[in-house]
């Protein structure tokens, strides 16, 4: 089981949070023109990388908070999270 | 009976307490402190089973967690457990154990013909012969195999037992409670670490039990207690024997199983059975010492032939001799020191040393005493069927190749050592590459994979002393990481008998003429021809020889025939063990209860009840309840001995004539409040929202991105900046999180906050004609005329002093009012509405009403918003705006959405009006069609309609749009069912709606 740093509340098991994909994905804007390719890129496509991945999860049972974890996919190594609204650099 | 093979003045257990126990329905005794082999053993019994395949006669093979044999059916307090080792199910007084895997009795066993018939049993056997024909697997191999197959029988009992789990945080957790995991302990808890110490079995110490050894002027075994002593005495110190940790996951989190009554007769009350222990570690200190492990010979499966350590264990722990003859055969100093020990307890031991001229102190100790050893001898056979009778021995050449003339001697047991194993589970579950270290013939662990470190005999150090160091060594660096503090302990002095180098012989050839059977895996009865067979026939990855031969599977794991199974398939492909490699430890370790993984969420505990305040009103008027998600809610309100037919019917018929009340509790809700709230629910839905009123409700449909509908429900407008949203019962927590990750990651500029209020509102639906003359009566100062509150209105209202939310929304098609109180007012205001709905004739209605009068009404709901279906399939696509954009409206694009004959919601009528038809039912155009038979449609929903007495379903039908008017059949293969049915309008009952607005 993941122990994950929810940086609002610290390092909490896994069981308390649920998973919410990849972080990179961006949606497009509101009433923004976008092809069927974009579109389903957005929805549908999605890279599946073995390594290092930018992810969203939510801390469901503590504070509810979408967080970002950089996790390695393959190894499950965690190596730095982030609040919903920080940049990662 | 006399226990004939106990000895005076030696082990550890309790002569004071005398227990009785059942063996096969024979009485006998042992001692508190025994274990079920122990205790066996003490009164002469070798033979406890059969094997898996030959069902050859089996006895002890081991002493603890590594047994390949005596695994037997436990009775205990009125329950059966299968699958329990001999060798560490700990005796109480009452015990009753069972042989398992014969028939009719261990004695004589029909299924022993097997034995004889071995020759048509080798690897794959099961594989090739029950391939064809393919008719016969279900009904004659797979029975067949199933009743010739297994270790015991699980109990179709409700476990009255008791299992917890438990979360728990240190800073070291150490694995293994010998030399190595008590120095590093007693190390890290004098630095002011948290250390939990877990040692799976009873006593504390591990090989300090039982070695000659001493440590700081005390023997092993006296340091060993005074060090957990002290430990017990401290606070930030948890010692925990009978415990066994049996998987290494993620993150350094452990899973260790506790067994907290298995050693009595019976659970202590409030106690647990078991007790699974998830410990998440900073570090880990893996040791778990080494399993010694067998040479392979002729017949050494029999009863009689075991490891020298279990023997020395037998001996030393429980003061039982296995024999008065004892055979000692070794490659190794090992054996030596059980035979030490024999003699030093008047049994004179013989010793075959497979070594030309081995020299080391021990040797000389064993010489000294004046015990017999034979250099460069070897047993080639074992003699007896049901025990050891004698030995066939040999000379052997220096290459081991060459056996010389055979003798036999007599012997009653065989006591084995082809040197030691380290046990590398643990660190190899971490994630940790192992390597072959060449000097001990095993693999050790290599490089740290996560925070975890292997010591001591699980790193192949087998010196007392280097152990020692470095675990104290390792105890306090590790803890002075943590806890920076740096308390300096001293290393005791330690006087251990050097012992010379093994060797790396592990297999005595077969003599010239002779076909023995030569074990590898015991369990499984695989021999060294198996795996012979197995590669002659292609197999090369070590993953699927051990599959198709089973060697190293079922219940140990291998334990004790995994590496000589690597050092055969190295030496007939000619490669290094290395280079074969080995196969994959998984967890867990050792059999773990599935009670324990369970814990206790079984039965009603498996998931949590949720009830409205409501519910004890329900329950004291014969409501028959339906599981509604983790809700529990009324289906229908029986009286006298109304079916759920007969109720749901009136309750739905009373509401379409008088007037009912549902409890809509369960019904999700959302607080959702701020400046952008308007805006965020303008994107959610699909409909718009910026223009409604205060005080005004509206109806709304969600979607997800890919543009299938998520959720409906309605939401209201309480105040400029505030709006109450609900949602449906089984969506409530997937649209809460859905709300809040558009506005924490996608719109965060949205200022808007949302919260449920599932729990903070107890709901009433007031649904039909009468409804609005009750709600006057409810609240005689609120204009709740036509006028005054419209339909889709709102406004606040004085229920008899409480204050209350009234919706006038309808599920039911009919005139129709919601009434929310706080929680804890729901009761009153449930049974105000009873009590003054008397006059109108009112009943309470359940969810099975509920769904006749939406289904008649054409209303869809879960049955047809079924995570395939978008706004059109469910003939919502009015409410979805051309104007706006909205979450999934680019998705509708799709050319699957926008084909002509698209699936739509219909109604469906049986042509006979009479034959209700089966939920799940598939719509077809000819029901004599050769299968498959083409798909149209399936029936999402079916009631009997109160409204025309006859029973009506809703469809997702392809082309739903234009199939109004046909003539189809609804097709149930499951419940044998072939309907002739007429395509009609959804909207079965009022399609104009005008009763909702009257």
């Amino acid at each position: 089981m993941l122990y994950i740093n929810c940086p609002h509340c610290g390092m909490r098991s896994q069981n308390e949070f649920s998973y919410g994909g990849d972080a990179s994905v961006k949606r497009p804007k509101l009433n923004k023109e976008v092809s069927d390719q974009e579109w389903d890129n957005f929805v549908y496509n999605r890279k599946s990388l073995r390594g290092k991945h930018l992810e969203l999860w939510q801390h469901i049972s503590g504070c509810r908070q979408w967080i970002k974890v950089e996790r390695d996919t393959a190894t499950h190594e965690i190596f730095r999270t982030f609040k919903a609204d920080e940049e990662v650099a | 009976m006399t226990q004939a093979f106990r000895i005076e003045n030696e082990g550890l257990i309790n002569r004071d307490k005398k227990l009785s126990f059942k063996f096969n329905g024979k009485t006998y005794f042992g001692y508190e402190g025994d274990t079920l082999a122990s205790a066996l053993l003490a009164n002469g019994v070798h033979l406890v089973g059969r094997s898996f395949k030959y069902h050859r006669p089996r006895g002890f093979f081991g002493a603890g967690v590594d047994e390949p044999y005596a695994v037997v059916q436990l009775y205990r307090n009125g329950e059966t457990e299968p699958n329990i080792k001999a060798t560490e199910q700990e005796l109480f007084e009452g015990l009753e154990a069972k042989s398992v895997n014969c028939w009719p009795s261990v004695n004589f066993d029909i299924g022993a013909i097997n034995n004889f018939l071995k020759i048509f049993l080798p690897a794959g056997f099961y594989y090739k012969t029950f391939m064809w024909p393919k008719s016969f697997w279900y009904r004659i191999y797979e029975p067949f195999i199933r009743k010739a197959a297994g270790l015991g029988v699980a109990s179709t009992k409700h476990d009255k037992e008791r299992y917890e789990h438990k979360y728990e945080y240190c800073d070291l957790l150490i694995a293994g409670s010998g030399p190595s995991g008590l120095a590093g302990a007693y190390a890290a808890a004098k630095n002011g670490a948290k250390v939990i110490l877990a040692e799976d079995k009873p006593r504390f110490g591990g090989s300090l039990l039982t070695s000659d050894v001493n440590i700081g002027n005390q023997s092993g075994k006296d340091w060993a207690e005074g060090i957990i002593a002290e430990l017990k005495t401290m606070p930030n110190v948890v010692v925990k024997n009978r415990s066994q940790i049996f998987g290494y996951y993620d993150h350094n989190m452990l899973v260790m199983s506790e067994k907290v009554s298995d050693h009595l007769p019976s659970t202590k009350k409030y106690h647990p059975n078991k007790r699974l222990w998830y410990i998440r570690a900073k570090e880990v200190l893996i040791s778990s010492g080494s399993i010694e492990r067998p040479i392979v010979f002729g017949n050494n499966d029999t009863p009689g032939v075991m490891l020298s350590s279990a023997a020395k264990e037998y001996l030393k722990v429980y003061g039982v001799l296995v024999g008065r003859k004892p055979l000692v055969f070794t490659n190794n100093d090992s054996g030596y020191e059980t035979a030490i020990e024999f003699k030093k307890h008047g049994v004179d031991p013989v010793v075959l040393d497979s070594r030309k001229n081995p020299e080391s102190e021990i040797i000389d100790e064993a010489k000294n005493l004046g015990i017999n050893i034979k250099n460069s001898y070897v047993v080639v056979a074992a003699q007896g069927y049901k025990k050891v009778k004698s030995a066939d021995i040999a000379s052997i050449s220096e290459d081991k190749k060459q056996l010389g003339k055979i003798e036999n001697i007599k012997c009653d047991c065989i006591c084995v050592s082809g040197f030691w194993t380290p046990t590398i589970h643990l660190a190899s579950q971490s994630g940790n590459k192992t390597k072959f270290k060449e000097e001990i013939d095993a693999f050790v662990p290599g490089q740290s994979k996560q925070n975890e470190i292997t010591l001591g005999a699980a790193n192949g150090v087998f010196s007392l002393e280097e152990t020692l160091k470095t675990s104290f060594t390792a105890g306090s660096k590790l803890s002075k990481n943590i806890t920076e503090n740096n308390n300096e302990i001293a290393i005791p002095n330690v006087v251990e008998k050097k012992s010379s180098q093994h060797d790396k012989f592990w297999c005595v050839p077969l003599p010239k003429g002779k076909n023995y059977k030569r074990f590898l895996d015991f369990q499984n009865d695989v021999a060294v021809s198996d795996v012979e067979i197995a590669l002659r026939e292609g197999y090369r990855s070590i993953e699927h020889v051990k599959r198709y031969t089973t060697l190293g599977m079922a219940t140990d794991q291998g334990k004790t025939s995994n590496l000589n199974g690597l050092q055969l398939v190295s030496e007939i492909e000619n490669k290094i063990v290395p280079a074969v490699g080995h196969t994959t430890f998984r967890p867990p370790y050792t059999p773990i209860s599935i009670g324990a993984i369970v814990g206790r969420e079984v039965g009603k505990n498996s998931k949590p009840t949720r009830k409205s305040p409501m519910h004890s009103w329900h329950e004291k008027n014969n409501a028959i309840f339906v599981d509604a998600g983790v809700w529990l809610r009324p289906r229908y309100y029986k009286r006298g001995n109304e079916n759920l037919f007969e109720g749901s019917k009136r309750e739905a018929k009373n509401v379409r004539t008088n007037v009912g009340v549902c409890d809509v509790t369960t019904l999700g809700k959302i607080d959702i409040k701020g400046p952008d709230a308007a805006e965020l629910l303008n994107r959610v839905y699909t409909n718009a929202w910026l223009k409604l009123p205060v005080g005004k409700a509206r109806y709304g449909v969600m979607l997800r991105e890919d543009g299938i509908v998520m959720d409906d429900g309605t939401t209201t407008r309480i105040s400029e900046n505030h709006y109450h949203m609900t949602t449906t019962t089984a969506q409530a927590a997937n649209v809460l999180s859905h709300l809040e990750y558009y506005l924490q990651i996608v719109w965060p500029e949205l200022n808007v906050n949302v919260v449920s209020t599932t729990e903070q509102w107890a709901g009433a639906a007031i649904a039909g004609p009468k409804s609005r003359d009750l709600l006057q009566k409810l609240f005689p100062n609120s204009d709740v005329s036509n006028e005054g509150l419209p339909f889709m209105g709102y406004m606040e209202g004085d229920l008899f002093g409480v204050k209350a939310r009234i919706f006038r929304i309808s599920f039911s098609g009919e005139l129709a009012y919601e009434v929310n109180v706080e929680s804890d007012y729901g009761n009153f205001m449930w049974e105000k509405i009873m009590e003054v709905g008397k006059e109108f004739n009112i009943q309470p209605y359940g969810t099975e009403a509920l769904s006749t009068l939406r289904i008649e009404m054409g209303h869809v709901a879960g049955s047809e918003l079924d995570g395939r279906t978008i706004p059109y399939d469910n003939a919502l696509e009015g409410l979805v705006s051309k104007k706006k954009d909205f979450i999934g409206k680019r998705s509708l694009q799709r050319s699957a959405f926008t084909a002509e004959d698209r699936q739509r919601v219909v109604g469906v009528v049986p042509l006979d009006k009479k034959t209700s038809i089966p939920e799940g039912s598939h719509l077809v155009k000819d029901d004599k069609a050769a299968l498959p038979n083409p798909k149209l449609g399936h029936i999402s929903a079916s009631c009997w309609s109160v409204e025309y007495d006859n029973p009506f379903s809703l469809a997702i039908l392809k082309d739903g749009k234009n199939m109004i008017g046909q003539k189809l059949f609804a097709m149930s293969p499951l419940k044998n069912k072939v309907i002739p049915v007429e395509i009609v309008s959804s909207h079965y009952v009022d399609p104009k709606g005008e009763r909702v607005r009257s």
